[in-house]
């Protein structure tokens, strides 16, 4: 928003919205689609993973827990590679210098993400302790760290991080590891993920699985929806004197270059300035924490499938609050302003956007009906009987 | 213009390298099991016979081990271009990023969402759902490998987009030519019917095994007839595709096929040989104890009789202006990026096609400045900057070398296994068994040295004859780069450990692990193993 605004300032004259906004903008929100679909899915099976060693307290049980996300788990983890294709072509020099920014966490989040298949596989394969035990810390490692690294990384941008461009667009890096991941908003950023994640996983299990796991999952969803909210909370309180950043010159239709066109100031408390000039942004936030109290109430009331659809206005509410702020920038850079990389700068061409819209108009539609196939194939309890007699299981 | 610390670019090569390898040994298996797997299940809805259900889930099982690492392993590649290669991201992204999304869209989630069916949908679906659910698997498996080819033939033969001064960086200008660009739809055959022969190979190896063992002969023997022919088939198939894609380097890519061939000089066509095999020294730019076939060489590349083939030190010649007039294209965009003022502009869009090579020349320049330069230090940058141009003949050369050895190798073991399985006279040739069983590994190590022809030949490109390599990779410390390294050679060993572990127990274990199997005949006649 605060994009139109400057423009009027700078006194030029054009139409509201060229086709090259447009395309922009229906891409940024698919982004966000998919950074939703992304946090609710395959963080529900992070928190599977997560929950595998509290939920199963011996073998057969962890079976049991696995095999409830075991037909699924592969297509949901799709939605993460998705998501880094998805940037790549439709928002290329933010898919270039995020992951490069974020190197370090990135390796992390990538050994964890490569770890999780691994153990799925093989870890039923062989029937001894000391190698079921390994992988279920696998599951543990990876479905904690990656949910973690992927709110902490949320908490990064909004603080802004520090990179430039040289004249060929060539990309240097201006902060270390240590200076922009341990910090403490963005680790609650990162707890907060984490929770939401555990909420979907113990919701999942509580759908699919049977006493005890069914106990057990109930209340750590019950936990994790109200700290979930609780760390919410605080963090749309510390969020007032975070250093924002505020676009004041930059047309929605430029030329996707970040080294030209562009001028941005910082200051504080500058992500609520969308908010005050467009008030019905609240709607987002309340979405949030509405749903986590719902879903803690579902979970309580034994209402495992209302609760699961809490989930999905949870991660609507916290990533459209985070991109409520935030709009239209991506990652501000700290070191030089000016080059933030925002909706406007760092899209691929209207060519680029325009193929890869009508690619994801034909395929969508057909992935999620074959998806929601899956589910309805493989739909019913899983019980723990079945598990160890059957010979197909993870 | 600063340049990226050297020996972060080589690390950031050696990685990508290490996990695209890697990556690479449980690829060809999936590419080419999936339509294995179909193909036994098919046999078995049409004729209803237990044997080749067991075939399909024993099979199946194994597809599944190497499956997982198929898919971990992969998404390293899909991270490493953002996290080590942010320059090539952004210069390339627009066009490159298309390919992979849609590879993600198309290809992946439906592999990804139906493999899931394939192990858990058995007695769920009806006979003829469950063989279209294998079907979707196989499908989308090859897909993904030709959205991902795809995008690396458009970084071999840039088609289908120009370079803007205005958003620096190529710009995708038609989807087109991206897919039908002359490197993809050759490479997409020629190495996804690799995956296949890999895949044959696989499954003749292990059915060997039992033969030897003389245990599940009935299953074996069905299963190594199917791979054999299966084999025979996709090893043509890959030879005839090499051949084109020969071609293809020819015809586009000078600087690879000359240095896959060892040509030093422009070659004198009707007599000049097919070297078997030399050592290429790459400082002093000749080879040594070169052994050659006469007359091969012409017909073999271009397809006739009379056309020379340009050698690599020819070429570098042919460079020199090429590498003066991207100076000039460099320098030009450099001040149209400061001044924007349109006779820079039309300098550069003059020079614009030899850009690259201005790129190119950076490293050689004072300061890494090409803008400025006296006469005499053009001279010499344009002088230093020649020889660059030519990959890594060594490696090229015999990384080529190899994986036609290995392919002719193939031929001639899956004639021999197709004649003697169809006879049925494969029990009598215990040494032709142990043959195949130590063959299992060659068809990936042989797709590997294909994989490192391609990439090696290419250099100093990352894309071709537009961005050098050097400027490519992302400016990380050498400390990330060894955190990451040595994070990958932990976790991968383990994998890999796992993973073989895993081959060998079930391999060992033999079609009877599986529940559903139906003992054999006690006394299995040569008559029941034809049907």
């Amino acid at each position: 928003m605060a994009g139109f605004k400057a423009r009027h300032m700078v006194g030029e004259r054009r139409s509201i919205m060229d086709l090259y906004t447009i395309l922009k903008l229906v891409w940024a929100g698919l982004l966000c689609i998919l950074l939703i679909g992304l946090g609710l899915m395959v963080g529900m099976d992070m928190g599977v993973g997560t929950l595998l060693r509290f939920v199963g307290r011996n073998d057969a049980e962890r079976r049991t827990a696995l095999n409830i996300i075991g037909p699924h788990w592969d297509g949901n983890q799709v939605w993460f590679i998705l998501g880094g294709g998805a940037i790549f072509a439709a928002f290329p020099t933010l898919y270039a210098t995020s992951f490069s920014v974020f190197y370090v966490v990135m390796i992390l989040l990538l050994f964890s993400m490569i770890l999780r298949p691994v153990a799925f596989e093989y870890r039923s394969k062989v029937d001894a302790r000391l190698w079921r035990a390994s992988w279920d810390w696998a599951f543990l490692v990876s479905g904690f760290l990656p949910m973690f690294v992927y709110g902490a990384a949320f908490g990064n941008i909004l603080q802004g991080v520090g990179y430039h461009f040289a004249w060929s667009g060539q990309y240097f890096q201006d902060s270390s590891f240590f200076s922009y991941l341990l910090n403490p908003f963005a680790i609650l950023c990162g707890l907060m993920a984490v929770s939401l994640s555990v909420f979907q996983g113990g919701v999942m299990l509580m759908m699919r699985a049977e006493n005890p796991i069914y106990a057990r999952a109930r209340g750590y969803a019950q936990t994790a929806a109200l700290s979930g909210a609780a760390l919410f909370v605080i963090g749309g309180v510390w969020i007032r004197n975070v250093r924002g950043f505020v676009l004041l010159e930059g047309e929605p239709g430029m030329p996707a270059n970040p080294m030209r066109g562009q001028h941005v100031s910082m200051e504080a408390g500058a992500w609520l300035h969308n908010y005050t000039a467009h008030p019905v942004l609240w709607l987002l936030p309340v979405l949030g924490i509405f749903s986590m109290l719902a879903g803690a109430a579902f979970v309580r009331a034994n209402r495992p499938y209302l609760a699961w659809w809490t989930g999905l206005g949870t991660w609507i509410g916290t990533i459209g609050t985070v991109a409520g702020a935030m709009f239209p920038f991506f990652m501000p850079s700290t070191t030089n302003p000016d080059q933030s990389l925002t909706i406007w700068n760092s899209s691929a061409s209207q060519y680029g956007l325009t193929c890869m819209l009508v690619v994801a108009l034909i395929f969508v539609p057909i992935i999620l009906s074959y998806t929601a196939w899956c589910y309805y194939i493989m739909g019913g309890k899983v019980r723990t009987e079945n598990i160890v007699n059957d010979t197909h299981s993870y | 213009m600063d340049l990226i610390n050297p020996s972060v670019v080589d690390l950031s090569r050696f990685q990508f390298a290490l996990t695209a390898l890697y990556h690479f040994m449980f690829v060809p298996l999936t590419l080419g099991l999936t339509f294995m797997l179909a193909a036994m299940e098919t046999v078995y809805v049409v004729t209803g016979k237990q044997i080749y259900k067991d075939m399909a889930q024993f099979w199946g099982k194994l597809f599944g081990i190497n499956f997982a690492l198929g898919v971990a392993t992969g998404l390293t590649m899909e991270f490493e271009f953002g996290t080590n290669w942010s320059m090539y991201s952004r210069f390339f992204g627009d066009m490159f990023g298309t390919p992979l999304a849609i590879e993600g869209l198309m290809a992946f989630f439906m592999e990804s969402t139906f493999v899931g069916i394939m192990f858990f949908g058995w007695d769920r679906l009806s006979r003829q759902g469950h063989l279209a659910v294998t079907y979707l698997v196989a499908l989308g498996s090859n897909l993904s490998a030709l959205w991902i080819l795809v995008a690396n033939a458009s970084m071999n033969v840039p088609d289908g987009a120009h370079f803007d001064p205005d958003t620096m960086r190529m710009t995708f200008d038609s989807f087109v030519h991206v897919v039908f660009n002359p490197d993809s739809q050759a490479k997409f055959v020629h190495t996804s019917v690799a995956g296949y022969v890999t895949a044959s190979l696989f499954v003749m190896g292990i059915s060997s095994f039992y033969l030897l063992r003389r245990e599940h002969r009935q299953f074996a023997a069905r299963s190594f007839r199917m791979a054999a022919i299966f084999g025979i088939i996709s090893t043509v198939a890959v030879i005839t595709l090499g051949d084109v894609l020969g071609r293809m380097d020819y015809e586009h890519q000078p600087t690879k096929i000359a240095a896959i061939e060892g040509l030093w000089h422009t070659s004198k066509p009707p007599y000049e040989p097919w070297i078997l095999a030399a050592l290429p020294d790459d400082a002093k730019q000749e080879s040594y104890f070169e052994i050659g076939v006469p007359y091969v060489l012409t017909p073999l590349i271009t397809h006739s009789f009379n056309t020379p083939i340009t050698g690599m030190r020819e070429l570098q010649e042919q460079a020199g202006p090429r590498i003066e007039s991207g100076i000039t294209a460099v320098a030009a965009l450099k001040r149209y990026g400061e001044t924007h003022l349109a006779e820079d502009l039309a300098i550069f869009q003059a020079h614009e096609n030899d850009m690259g090579y201005g790129f190119l020349a950076t490293r050689h320049a004072p300061n890494q400045d090409v803008s400025g330069m006296t006469d005499e230090q053009l001279h010499t940058v344009v002088e230093q900057t020649k020889p660059d141009i030519l990959p890594n003949v060594f490696v090229t050369f015999w990384a080529f070398r190899l994986m036609v050895f290995l392919s002719l190798y193939f031929f001639v073991i899956f004639a021999v296994a197709a004649y003697l399985s169809l006879k049925k006279q494969l029990e009598r040739y215990p040494l032709f068994l142990k043959i195949c069983l130590w063959s299992i590994p060659l068809p990936v190590l042989a797709t590997e040295f294909g994989w490192i022809t391609a990439e090696a030949g290419r250099q100093p490109w990352t894309v071709f004859e537009r961005l050098p390599t050097f400027m490519s990779a992302s400016s990380h410390g050498v400390g990330y780069m060894l955190f990451s390294l040595a994070g990958f050679t932990v976790l991968y060993s383990i994998f890999i450990a796992a993973e073989l572990y895993l081959m060998f127990k079930f391999a060992r274990l033999g079609p009877d692990s599986h529940g559903t199997h139906e003992p054999e005949n006690s006394t299995p006649s040569l008559s029941v193993i034809a049907h």
